[in-house]
């Protein structure tokens, strides 16, 4: 089987300076990849490679053996969606015509929703339990429904690949849970590939069924979370003490942090 | 909505056969009509006509302005194309090009002062919401005093009458440049609500846009150039008019909310309306003196941007 996602011997960053070097990587389908690693190390600049909001300075990246700085940028969208990672949104559009916006890269300018549109947008709200909202105002939501909105709004575009930027980090535990419950529920049941940076290694392994931990723009190591989270692997890119204990629920791994003052 | 967009047009209406019936001359109804009238009549009409036409196009600048900055004091007035538009016609009257190339230097006095002001604004390539006004005020004002200095020290005649470039007026002198400017403010908007959905998009984020496969650059670039031409050619035929495209749009964002598919019809409605009468003031109040609609519209916006800063400053 190919992978979903292929990135090959990659390099990139940000005019003259060079983030990320020489990165390789299988995403396959189904797969719920969380990236994680130390400030700095590459992972949100990998990610807008993939998506393509920066274009590499070397190597390339293929979806589904398609070269993807070769799609057209609305094809490109119509298999792979993003959710960022602040998502404060100026204008009090409601919820209804955001998760809308998730349809333009299938319409033509000046193209009307179809009915077929709609639906896909209800469903796309219902899954991530916001169709209740649709009236609301984006701007009078909390952070957590604003962030099912935009999850929502992702979904609308139908993709194949989903990719997120700390999707959690400015919620609370409550909300965390909720939304990462909710990309889980959407992995399992419609088989979709998920790609997601995350801060939080505990939640990274609680959901991830494999982990990429990036350190100075390259891959440190990749594998399942159990492979991947060892007090070894986490002292030497973190350079920080830890323990890795087994969650006594799920028995994943779970790393304890070991303060450096008594 | 259908029944918002009926009342608006109702009012225009309204606010048109306002606009026909009064003046700085009181003529009654009745007699409006007759043949020895007609010329009074027909400055009515055309000024009313001017006035849709302003107030469409600076209205609908207003509201691609605020969704590309993503910041809602942006408008051609406070951020100097207007005044840019206003040097650039200044400028060709004095240089002796006006029968030609009047609408061509407003363009590019336009689109020069929007890049110079982008830039002054511009750190580290983000613009900051306070920095741009204010580099926008400061070309603005720097620029309407060298239309001022042009017109103290020039020999035309023409010129020393033609302070109302300043605060505008909406009295026609040219009628086939009137066609003209008609065609691309009329053309202009229709442009632009053709991007309506992209402006959606923009409004939210330039990276959201990006990821929703809107090619933004192009689109960006492409809508600064037609507010730009908007923009000046509505300065050749009424001078500066501030203010209409901070207040109208943000007014019909709260009628019929921020989606450009509705705000820009019901924009170009409200501001046909607000301009027809803020001109029937400037000609009523104090007859037959007439005081300049961007005094008016100044007096009416000032208070409006006041309350926008300060409820920005409140979300912080």
């Amino acid at each position: 089987m190919s992978a979903l996602l292929k990135v090959e011997n990659l390099f990139g960053g940000y005019h003259r300076e060079t983030v990320i070097k020489g990165i390789s990587l299988d995403v396959n389908k189904g797969d719920f990849v969380g990236m994680i690693g130390p400030n700095g190390s590459g992972k949100t600049t990998l990610l807008r490679l993939m998506s393509r909001i920066l274009a590499p300075q070397k190597g390339n990246i293929y979806l589904e053996r398609k070269d993807i700085s070769a799609m057209g940028l609305k094809e490109f969208c119509q298999e792979v969606a993003f959710v960022a990672q602040d998502t404060t949104i100026n204008f009090s559009f409601s919820v209804l015509e955001i998760a809308l916006m998730g349809r333009i890269p299938h319409l033509k300018r000046l193209q009307l929703e179809t009915k077929q549109d709609m639906e896909i947008v209800e469903k796309s709200l219902s899954m991530t339990d916001a169709w209740h909202l649709k009236a609301k105002k984006i701007d009078e939501l909390s952070s957590g429904e604003r962030q099912r909105v935009v999850i929502a709004k992702a979904l609308a575009q139908e993709p194949v690949l989903l990719f997120l930027d700390e999707p959690t980090s400015h919620l609370d535990i409550g909300h965390q849970i909720q939304v990462l419950d909710l990309l889980k529920k959407l992995n399992r049941q419609t088989n979709l590939t998920i790609v997601m940076v995350l801060h939080d290694l505990n939640l990274a392994s609680e959901y991830c069924n494999r982990i990429v931990l990036l350190n100075e723009g390259k891959v440190f190591k990749e594998g399942s979370p159990r492979e991947v989270l060892t007090y070894q692997n986490i002292e030497a890119v973190y350079k920080t003490v830890v323990v890795v204990n087994d969650n006594p629920v799920s028995s994943k791994p779970y790393v304890v942090l070991v303060p450096g003052e008594k | 909505m259908k029944s918002k967009f009926l009342l608006l047009f109702l009012i225009l209406i309204l606010a048109v056969l306002l606009g026909i019936i009064k003046g700085s001359v009181n003529i009654p109804l009745g007699e409006l009509f007759l043949k020895v009238n007609q010329p009074i009549l027909m400055l009515r009409v055309f000024r009313i006509i001017v006035g849709i036409i302003a107030g469409m196009g600076l209205a609908v600048s207003g509201i691609v302005l605020q969704a590309i900055l993503r910041n809602c004091l942006a408008e051609p007035y406070l951020l100097g194309t207007s005044s840019g538009a206003g040097l650039g016609a200044v400028l060709a009257i004095v240089m002796g090009i006006a029968g030609v190339y009047l609408p061509l230097m407003a363009f590019i006095g336009a689109i020069l002062s929007v890049v110079l002001v982008y830039n002054l604004a511009r750190e580290n390539n983000k613009i900051p919401e306070q920095s741009l006004i204010l580099s926008g005020v400061i070309v603005s004002v720097a620029l309407s005093a060298i239309i001022i200095f042009l017109i103290s020290i020039s020999p035309t005649e023409a010129l020393h009458g033609a302070t109302w470039w300043l605060w505008g007026s909406l009295q026609v002198y040219d009628f086939k440049l009137l066609g003209i400017v008609t065609f691309i403010v009329l053309a202009g908007v229709a442009v632009i609500y053709i991007f309506s959905q992209d402006l959606n998009a923009i409004s939210i984020g330039e990276e959201e846009a990006l990821h929703l496969g809107v090619n933004i650059e192009i689109i960006k670039r492409v809508l600064i150039v037609v507010t730009s031409l908007i923009t000046a050619s509505v300065v050749c035929i009424c001078g500066i008019i501030g203010f209409v495209g901070l207040m109208i749009p943000h007014m019909m964002r709260f009628v019929v909310g921020p989606n450009h598919k509705t705000l820009i019809p019901a924009t170009c409605l409200a501001a046909a309306i607000f301009m027809v009468v803020c001109d029937t003031l400037s000609r009523t109040l104090f007859p037959p003196l007439e005081i300049p609609i961007g005094v008016i519209t100044a007096i009416l916006g000032a208070p409006v941007f006041i309350f926008l800063l300060k409820r920005r400053q409140k979300v912080r």
